[in-house]
């Protein structure tokens, strides 16, 4: 991932404030618990992946969050009420299963979100149409949503979650349902909220998505989070690894690689030593292997998830992801 | 993005149903559901003309019964003549005599043979003499004309000399079994026309909010207000439709009462007065479909088909149908334990206080009645909702439709 492409560069979160803190949320729905003991913590202005396969707790915990479900135990702290409700207002949310009044008119229903959350209509009408033409949408302003495209009645939703100018907007996976071209659209107005100021949360289980986006990820499998925290710390706790292509194949250089070192016809790959490169780089040099490439790659979200969250999750997340993604 | 353009503060529950409210009215009124809904009083008026039409013709091809004669010729006319002069005091009282056989002096017939062999509307036989008639024929038959025929047979014995004293007539608008039996009436006519009304309207609040769940806007509602008010949203959206309906099927009833107003009888008052009745109506219509609509509501939110709505809501409506006949019970015995009970027991308090209104003419129950309804309206939206919360809102996209024990429950049942 270029790090100077993520929505942070524009925005750095504030320091100490938190737009979500949650500690322990537990859910169980007829004695199979779905979430199970969570913690997250949202630095404000950032954009925060929920990263895990279907059925890992994602859906459940940001309902939990949205004050939708209450917890069975725990306790969770959105944008400084600890009731969801009582900070409704500022948070705008676009929920997995899209669903708008069919017979309403696009400028209405984006409206009638905003009044939702405590938007006049008459303001919420105005912004409707100033958002719809922003967003290329001007001439569906007055057609009803049953007269929409699948994509455009969305992208209508999603103008809808951020018409009242949310401080925080939550986003179930936002991109499942949507082509390449809006997917693509969604990505740089998340980014663009995030610049302004406002926390997006979204949950996915495409890991691009979140590698290309988030500052800070959580990781979620089994209704648990075993990593939460900024995407480097997540690609960290793999060691980087090491490519390295020779002229030689044999020689007395080859004392100064790895035990575990793997080798592909002329090429060996293994895990950066911990004493880092340079001794290895001088014992290859002085043995004469004739180093044609040398590189160094960070571990990817990918790696980090499968080394967290397990096999069998990322097995799982793998196979929910659509192949031109992957 | 400027702080300020920011909407400040959280919506209350009542502006949240509000908002609610009023996208539910405008998108009903504008709908086909509510052009029926204002036509769905026609199809009993419909049903009622063709079945009184029908009715008539069949009563008009049916010949009223009549009574054979069978007499000395003599005797057989004399009857008839009497029969004539009277009907023109007495009318209908008596029966039509047909004359099957004129005797000759000396001859005999057997009656119950006539009365096998004669016309089909033969219903009895009157022979004999005018001194000494005799009726054959069914019991219940002869019963019932026995003393018009004693009478025709007397003026055929004795011609009157003198016309039926004329009697003078003074008219009053009622009396008091007549006010305490049109006040019933009055009540019934109430309780049924309150009992229709709720049963159409909670089922519309019902299609409105599985209709809402096929549109999967539900959890959008659900975490940007309290589910609360997106009940009580429904709730008063489907009331303001219907008070819409209301109005409009008055105003037409208003106008045939004033265009037929001459032809129509007086009718006594009841006892609170035409005007508050048809406040206390209003009120109570509005209870009780509140109350029934708040069961419908937390139903329809726990299901996800048309097919598990229909399968849970059956046994409500059966449910509230025999409530509707304990409260038309208990309007029979005022006073009564059983009054009182249909009067605290919130699904049937609606019928029968607004039964009372048309018998008794305090008001200060209903002042009671009115409060104790809303409180179990309130209490019922919130147990709905807490429920919606509790069984409705699980985790994933299938979640939202899932009910859990209520899903497997209407499994079982269908």
């Amino acid at each position: 991932m270029a790090g100077n492409d993520k929505a942070s560069a524009a925005c750095a979160p504030e320091q100490g404030r938190l737009a979500i803190e949650a500690r322990g949320l537990v859910k169980r729905f007829d004695g199979v618990t779905a979430v199970d003991g969570v913690d997250l913590s949202v630095p404000e202005g950032a954009v925060y992946g929920i990263l895990g396969p279907n059925g890992a707790g994602k859906t459940t915990t940001l309902r939990m969050l949205l004050g939708i479900i209450d917890p069975d135990t725990g306790y969770r702290r959105i944008l400084g009420a600890e009731r969801p409700q009582d900070v409704a207002h500022a948070v705008g949310y676009l929920p997995e299963e899209r669903g708008l009044y069919p017979a309403m008119k696009a400028t209405e229903a984006i409206a009638f979100l905003g009044a939702l959350r405590g938007l006049p209509l008459h303001e919420g009408r105005r912004r409707a149409r100033e958002l719809l033409e922003q967003h290329g949408l001007g001439y569906a302003a007055d057609r009803q949503i049953r007269q929409l495209s699948k994509g455009m009645a969305q992208q209508v939703q999603i103008l809808g979650t951020l018409v009242h100018k949310p401080r925080l907007v939550i986003f179930d996976e936002p991109f499942s349902g949507l082509d390449a071209l809006n997917q693509g659209k969604l990505e740089r107005m998340m980014r663009a909220l995030a610049a302004e100021g406002t926390t997006v949360i979204f949950s996915t289980h495409v890991i691009a998505h979140a590698e290309r986006l988030c500052d800070e990820v959580a990781i979620i499998a089994g209704g648990r989070v075993p990593f939460a925290g900024p995407v480097d710390v997540a690609r960290d706790r793999i060691p980087a690894q090491v490519r390295l292509e020779t002229r030689a194949a044999e020689g007395p250089w080859r004392a100064a690689l790895p035990a575990d070192a793997r080798r592909e016809g002329n090429i060996w790959l293994f895990p950066l030593p911990d004493t880092g490169i340079e001794p290895l780089l001088r014992a290859l040099i002085e043995g004469e292997a004739g180093i044609l490439s040398l590189s160094i790659e960070r571990a990817g979200l990918h790696d980090a998830f499968v080394a967290i969250a397990g096999e069998a999750a990322a097995r799982a997340l793998a196979e929910e992801t659509p192949e031109e993604i992957r | 993005m400027k702080e300020a353009r920011r909407p400040t503060g959280r919506l209350s529950i009542a502006a949240a149903a509000l908002v609610i409210a009023r996208r539910d009215f405008t998108a009903i009124l504008f709908s086909r559901t509510f052009f029926f809904f204002l036509l769905g009083p026609l199809f009993p008026v419909l049903v009622a003309a063709l079945a009184g039409s029908l009715g008539e013709r069949v009563q008009q091809t049916a010949e009223e019964p009549k009574l054979g004669v069978v007499m000395q010729a003599e005797d057989a006319d004399a009857m008839v003549r009497a029969r004539d002069r009277l009907a023109r005091d007495v009318g209908d009282l008596l029966p039509g005599l047909v004359v099957l056989k004129r005797l000759e002096p000396g001859e005999t017939s057997d009656p119950r043979a006539a009365i096998g062999a004669g016309r089909a509307n033969i219903a009895a036989i009157l022979s004999g003499s005018p001194a000494r008639p005799v009726l054959t024929g069914p019991r219940d038959q002869i019963e019932k004309w026995r003393s018009p025929v004693a009478l025709v047979a007397a003026e055929a014995v004795a011609v009157r000399e003198r016309p039926l004293p004329e009697i003078g007539l003074s008219t009053t608008v009622t009396s008091n079994a007549r006010e305490r039996e049109v006040r019933l009436r009055t009540a019934q006519g109430a309780q049924t026309l309150l009992f229709l009304l709720t049963m159409m309207l909670a089922g519309m609040v019902l299609s409105n909010l599985v209709e809402e769940k096929g549109n999967k806007i539900i959890e959008v509602l659900a975490a940007a207000v309290p589910m609360d008010s997106v009940f009580f949203g429904k709730l008063f959206a489907m009331l303001g439709i219907s008070f819409v309906g209301i109005a409009a099927w008055g105003a037409v009833g208003a106008g045939i009462w004033y265009a037929a107003a001459p032809a129509l009888p007086d009718i006594p008052e009841p006892a609170v007065g035409w005007p508050m009745l048809f406040a206390l109506g209003a009120i109570y219509f509005a209870m009780a479909y509140l109350l029934l609509g708040s069961v419908f509501l937390a139903i329809g939110s726990m299901a996800a088909t048309v097919r598990e709505v229909q399968t849970l809501s059956m046994p409500v409506t059966m449910m509230q149908l025999l409530v509707f006949f304990f409260a038309s019970f208990a309007m029979t015995q005022p006073g009564s334990l059983l009054e009182l009970s249909a009067a605290l027991f919130p699904f049937s308090s609606p019928f029968t206080m607004l039964a009372r209104a048309a018998r008794e003419p305090t008001l200060l129950p209903h002042l009671l009645a009115f409060v104790w309804q809303s409180a179990w309206v309130i209490l019922l939206v919130r147990l709905g909702a807490g429920l919606f919360r509790k069984r409705a809102m699980k985790a994933g996209p299938s979640g939202v439709k899932s009910g859990g024990r209520l899903r497997s429950l209407v499994r079982r049942a269908s």
